[in-house]
């Protein structure tokens, strides 16, 4: 390493293997970003997007607008963004719980434990468009699956509930969310846990530590580090998902479960009002830069304190 | 865990015979739809089809042009995977064995695209595809590789970080015993490094398939008749007239063997790859 | 000190990209010959499926072919990609020659600039605006001005009804009011039939029947000046009248709410429901197992004694054909309108997919002289009325469609539908509307 930093007229050479990242990245993400934002204080409806440098200034009148809570377009956008949040938290938090009680459960070898490995990995596999409306076929009112086991079979509900309407597309969403990113988790920490060393758990168990204080006193704190990676990133996926919603409710998602990705994609490009989209994209993204830099900053400072 | 009780043993049956029976049941749904005819699937569910047929395997391939939607997919996602794991290699190899000026704005920048909502940027990224494509000639709208380039940005900061954790578990003590063996730094990279990160890479590319493989939002404005991709073309079963559930089932299923056969190939890299990098 | 190089590059990219962007856009170029020997055409999903739609096109631009030497590339876009495109195509300027557009788009999409207007040169080259029934003119554009776009194909919303349930019931004759389809319908709800089947989830029917409802309660959802007037009373009313078929008149199944993949067809068809307001759905009832010898037609029923516009019975529905300002083959893309709106083509066309010829020439063919195609020529003619044709009117559809499907939600989940929740729905409708 030192010899490779010392090594005149390599210096370029970082800078060399970086450069189609950076070029990618700058042509696809940051550029376009940019000219978002610029879209985002210009009054760009359809009268406009024929050629939107004609469009007229219209200075903060979207952000304006994107934040007066108390008028309908403030308040749908915040109700979206609850509705995100809540989503987004119990949907990470339940695919962690599920994908750690399956990769711990599964830590053991026992018979068929390869078939079920697989198993567990389809939800991910699948493509997402042949998964979820799958899921939109089984949560249908009349002639669903989750209905007919529900009502027909096990007489749980009085009458049949709407999944795709209402007040339980929340529940509906969610359980889709979970069922596709809860393998990733599994996968992961199945990864993480491979790394613990078996001495440690033969050492508790010699100290006669039950079951419980396994997993408490070796098993988390080993998956720290692997949880820390994890969370962030399902946080980041699931927040910004679009494919499951739009795939699932379509265009117009209903109010329990109107994501604020799929809020936004209606407020520009169904209402063809491309500058306050914008508007609100950049609110989002400001949100998600937030959260993430505490997050990091956060972990960061924990791992400068474990070095 | 050393010896666990019965009473985990009979938890753990329960609770993984729950999570097989939810996360199956999907699966179990589209296999019994796909051999059902039209009627059934437009009534009231019904486990087994009040008769058999095969039908909607053959009609899936003259409804919509599955086959066409089938090979745009494979090159789409493939290139995107191939590109996206080649630039994230020699990038993650830049950050995690040098240290140079811009390190960690370059980590935090492209990290950060990763929050980008797709929606701001859609239409920009249209436009200046447009644009590139008035002034140079280069057909990026409409056009496969501008959405292999698209969807290679997707899964490259991820990507990056991943690979970056991954190089870092590999001892640098090889790097050395490369240089002084005479390697310059990209031998070392392809003969030392790679090799050594396999897992890591196989993750890495598996992620960036499913990536490209699902996605919907981009390919819908930025695909035409030629060049749609499977993840907007199944939508072509739900028709004016009719959805044709058991055609979108079967075709699901048709679609996603061989994804679901590769992946399963691969997963034992990919329990090795996800997280080396995190863990170490 | 590195964390200023941030915002430069940023800058820099910024500044790259408004010039890119400011030479860019589909303003600079207007309607050229450049490239006479090709046409691009954007159809919209009409039959069974993408496919059937080019099985059934392409024979007829083989014809144009021949005729002209033009050769047209054809592109089947589904309805869900259809307006996604057609913006694609309008910020870029890279679209089509000629496309298909819901008519009731017809407005919006003129506001934006992108399409031909029809003036009066130009009809005459496509053979003259009073070849078109005016009802169908009338839904392709802003009133005074020049349409942006033609009628292709036309349809318009009729009640059917299923003989055997009307006569099982003792039923005689089709409800002509809607006190009498309120009655017989309760008639039809028994057990698990019921007296109506309504597709619920889906925004663009929703609107459709409101707007229709609304005209008979004296509505159009505008005002005189074009102002968007979602929360009328009379407009409220239209609304509750929608949402009670499941709300307090329970004619209509309450499943219908999430309706959104024409199951309420599938539903008729198969006698679970033994009316259904539909447009030009005979194809689809044939394909579903139906005879039609085994349902009626008749108009969409109106309030006791209405006459002028409050006798309205049906949106003016149907595909226009447009051309794409941008195109470089002007004369060939005018040529080939006059070509699908000529009288063989028109022939052709609507009775392929069931539909009603727009030109008044062909109406008389005995291809469209079936009970059901009858009687929605007589509504199209009689008791039409088009969507507004202002440029907001895709904002409209999306935002009061979309109100009628949470109200019918509700409905469905047993909450009560008031006069208070309807309005409350349709002012905030109202109030997403842009500015100006």
């Amino acid at each position: 390493m030192a010899q490779l930093r010392r090594t005149r007229g390599r210096a370029a050479l970082p800078y060399l293997l970086l450069l189609p990242a950076l070029a990618a990245e700058l042509l696809i993400h940051l550029v376009p970003m940019v000219v978002g934002i610029v879209m985002s204080f210009k009054q760009l409806t359809q009268f406009f997007i024929r050629d939107w440098s004609t469009a007229p200034w219209s200075g903060t009148a979207n952000y304006r607008m994107a934040v007066d809570f108390h008028a309908p377009v403030g308040q749908a956008l915040l109700n979206s963004f609850w509705v995100t949040c809540a989503f987004t938290v119990l949907s990470v938090g339940l695919s962690w719980l599920v994908g750690s009680t399956a990769a711990i459960m599964m830590q053991d070898a026992f018979r068929g434990r390869a078939l079920l490995r697989a198993a567990f990995l389809l939800p991910y596999a699948l493509p997402v468009f042949a998964a979820v409306i799958t899921w939109s076929f089984m949560f249908q009112r009349d002639t669903g699956l989750i209905n007919h086991v529900l009502h027909d079979q096990l007489h749980l509900v009085k009458q049949k509930p709407f999944w795709l309407i209402g007040d339980n597309s929340f529940t509906a969403l969610l359980t889709v969310s979970v069922w596709r990113s809860w393998p990733f988790a599994f996968l992961t920490l199945t990864a993480g846990l491979q790394n613990i060393p078996r001495e440690l758990y033969e050492a508790a168990a010699m100290d006669g530590a039950g079951v419980w204080q396994q997993i408490r006193r070796i098993t988390l704190p080993s998956l720290r580090p692997v949880n820390q990676v994890l969370v962030l990133v399902l946080f980041l996926w699931t927040f910004n998902d679009f494919n499951t919603p739009f795939v699932l409710f379509g265009k117009a998602a209903p109010k329990a479960a109107d994501l604020i990705s799929i809020h936004i994609y209606q407020s520009s490009f169904v209402t063809w009002n491309f500058g306050s989209g914008s508007a609100m994209s950049v609110l989002l993204l400001l949100f998600l830069l937030l959260v993430t830099a505490v997050y990091l900053f956060a972990t960061n400072r924990r791992r400068g304190a474990d070095d | 865990m050393i010896n666990p009780p019965a009473w985990f043993r009979r938890l753990r049956r329960l609770v993984l015979l729950l999570l097989t029976v939810f996360t199956l049941t999907p699966v179990a749904v589209m296999l019994s739809s796909s051999l059902k005819p039209l009627q059934d699937v437009q009534g009231p569910w019904r486990w087994v089809p009040s008769h058999l047929t095969l039908r909607p395997y053959l009609d899936i391939w003259t409804t919509v042009p599955l086959a066409r939607y089938f090979t745009n997919s494979l090159i789409v996602a493939g290139s995107a995977t191939g590109l996206s794991v080649l630039i994230a290699v020699l990038a993650g190899y830049a950050v995690s064995r040098y240290r140079f000026r811009g390190r960690r704005l370059f980590t935090v920048t492209v990290l950060s695209t990763q929050m980008f909502p797709g929606i701001l940027f859609l239409l920009p990224l249209f436009l200046l595809f447009v644009n590139i494509g008035n002034f140079t000639g280069l057909a990026l709208y409409g056009s496969r590789g501008g959405l292999i380039l698209t969807y290679l940005t997707f899964s490259l900061p991820f990507s990056i970080w991943m690979l970056v954790g991954y190089f870092d578990s590999i001892p640098r003590d090889l790097d050395e015993a490369a240089a002084v063996d005479g390697c310059g730094p990209l031998r070392t990279l392809a003969q030392i490094v790679v090799p050594a990160a396999i897992p890591g890479i196989v993750a890495v590319a598996v992620y960036a398939f499913m990536t490209a493989w699902g996605e919907v939002l981009f390919a819908s404005v930025m695909t035409n008749d030629q060049t749609r991709t499977l993840a907007v073309g199944l939508q072509g079963y739900a028709t004016q007239t009719d959805v044709y559930w058991n055609q979108v089932m079967a075709a699901s299923l048709v679609v996603s063997l061989p994804v679901v056969a590769g992946f399963l190939l691969l997963q034992r890299y990919l329990v090795a790859g996800l997280t080396a990098g995190a863990v170490k | 000190m590195r964390t200023h190089r941030l915002p430069a590059a940023l800058a820099l990219t910024a500044s790259i990209t408004l010039t890119a962007t400011a030479c860019g856009g589909g303003s600079t170029s207007a309607g050229s010959n450049s490239s006479p020997k090709t046409l691009t055409y954007w159809a919209s999903n009409q039959g069974t499926s993408l496919e059937n739609d080019k099985q059934v096109l392409e024979p007829e631009l083989r014809k144009f072919e021949q005729q002209t030497g033009i050769k047209v590339n054809l592109e089947v876009i589904p309805w869900s990609d259809l307006l996604n495109r057609i913006l694609a195509a309008t910020a870029s300027g890279q679209g089509p020659d000629v496309l298909n557009i819901g008519n009731t788009w017809s407005a919006s999409l003129q506001a934006t600039g992108a399409l031909l207007p029809f003036d009066q040169a130009t009809f005459d080259k496509i053979g003259g605006k009073d070849r078109f029934l005016p009802a169908t003119i009338a839904s392709a554009g802003a009133a005074g001005k020049d349409p942006a776009a033609v009628p292709l194909y036309s349809m318009a919303y009729g009640l059917y009804y299923d003989k055997k349930l009307f006569q099982a019931a003792g039923i005689a004759n089709p409800p002509a009011t809607w006190d009498e389809l309120v009655a017989d319908g309760k008639k039809l709800t028994t057990g698990s039939q019921y007296g109506l089947a309504i597709e619920g989830g889906n925004v663009s029917e929703n609107v459709h029947h409101a707007f229709t409802l609304g005209m008979q309660h004296g509505t159009g959802f505008y005002d005189a000046a074009g102002k968007p007037q979602f929360d009328s009373p009379q407009a409220v009313a239209a609304v509750k009248q929608y949402v009670d078929f499941i709300a307090a008149d329970k004619i209509a199944a309450p499943g219908n709410a999430e309706y959104a993949a024409n199951q309420s067809v599938t539903d008729f068809a198969t006698g679970k429901a033994a009316m259904l307001m539909w447009q030009a759905a005979g194809a689809n009832l044939k394909s579903h197992g139906m005879n039609p010898d085994d349902y009626g037609v008749a108009p969409i029923p109106v309030p006791v004694g209405a006459t002028g516009s409050q006798a309205t019975s049906s949106m003016v529905a149907g595909i226009n054909l447009a051309v794409f300002k941008n195109t470089k083959n002007l004369d060939g893309a005018l040529n080939f309108v006059k070509f699908m709106t000529g009288d063989d083509e028109q022939k052709v066309l609507n009775s392929t997919y069931g539909n009603l010829p727009p030109v008044k020439s062909v109406q008389a063919d005995p291809a469209f002289a079936t009970p059901e195609l009858k009687t929605l020529a007589g509504v199209l003619q009689g008791s039409a009325a088009p969507l507004p044709q202002v440029a907001s009117e895709s904002q409209f559809e999306t935002l009061v469609g979309t109100a009628v499907k949470n109200l019918l939600a509700a409905a469905a989940a047993g909450q009560p539908v008031t006069e208070a929740s309807v309005k409350a729905e349709l002012t905030k409708a109202q109030q997403q509307m842009p500015a100006s």
